[in-house]
């Protein structure tokens, strides 16, 4: 009988967050990136229910519940950002937005 | 027949780990951002099915709620708010990308590597855990509640302040001047 263990959970959650770098670091469009951070930020989660289940405690499950609450806040925020960016430089690309570079 | 029953669990889980695994990789190679946030959604739904293949069924709604519901929809606003036509010409990777592509996997190989050699034991032998609060088998819900407001109150209470001010932000951010 095949049984999922969390180790199966800890290799698909690593797999997602890996994806989930690799669009925050090479995407020029800031909505993607965005998006790649909800990726990670889920991929975490993943984690955090995988052990509450190995251990049997609640605390992983109450602690993904503020992972989701700070996810919601920053996807707010930043669209804001967005937003406000898109404003003054009528594109999304990241690279337009450089002026902080050293 | 007797396969699929058997091992229900199991090959549920090879299909949403399918599943979240293409969303996500659609997330970070579509050119257009509106695929992108479908296949994004597709991937918050599959880890949604994960979440409640491990016993955490009020995590996995609130997923749904927030990310599929919420976050989603601002995600689609923002979309549909800049104008997609001057996407089209924007370069979809910068120049560092085949570096960060070759980390990246890296990354995941030592991770990987790590993660299947661990070894945890079987599960806690009383998952029941999970949704009992005292002595009572109540639920899932009610014994996240019941963790959420009396062990974690002081969190809980800092995360609706959080809340607070990232809505403020949100709302002096998105302002016209």
């Amino acid at each position: 009988m095949l049984e999922i263990t969390t180790n199966h959970y800890l290799v698909l959650s690593a797999l997602l967050f890996t994806i989930g770098l690799f669009g925050i670091a090479s995407r020029k469009n800031m909505i993607t990136v965005l998006m790649s951070i909800e990726l990670v930020l889920n991929s975490v989660n993943l984690n955090l229910v995988a052990f509450s289940y190995q251990l049997s405690d609640l605390t992983g499950q109450v602690f993904a519940i503020f992972t989701i609450t700070v996810a919601a806040g920053e996807a707010a925020v930043g669209l804001g950002i967005l937003i406000a960016v898109f404003r003054l430089r009528e594109t999304t690309a990241l690279d337009r937005s450089a002026e902080l570079k050293g | 027949m007797d396969f699929l029953v058997e091992n229900g669990a199991a090959l549920l889980f090879y299909l949403f780990a399918a599943i979240a695994v293409i969303g996500a990789l659609g997330v970070v190679t579509l050119r257009n951002p509106m695929y992108g946030a479908i296949s994004l959604l597709m991937t918050f739904l599959a880890v949604a099915a994960l979440f409640l293949l491990r016993h955490a069924e009020f995590v996995g709604i609130v997923q749904i709620f927030v990310y599929g519901g919420g976050i989603m929809v601002l995600f689609l606003f923002v979309i549909m708010l800049v104008n997609l036509h001057r996407l089209r010409d924007v370069r979809l990777f910068g120049g560092q990308a085949p570096a960060v592509a070759v980390l990246a996997t890296l990354l995941f190989v030592v991770f990987g590597w790590v993660f299947v050699q661990a070894r945890f034991g079987p599960p806690n032998p009383d998952p029941r855990v999970l949704d009992t609060v005292g002595m009572e088998r109540l639920g899932n819900s009610q014994a996240v509640s019941w963790a959420l407001f009396t062990q974690n109150l002081l969190p809980f209470e800092i995360a609706s302040i959080f809340l607070l001010v990232a809505m403020i932000g949100a709302v002096v951010l998105g302002r016209r001047q």
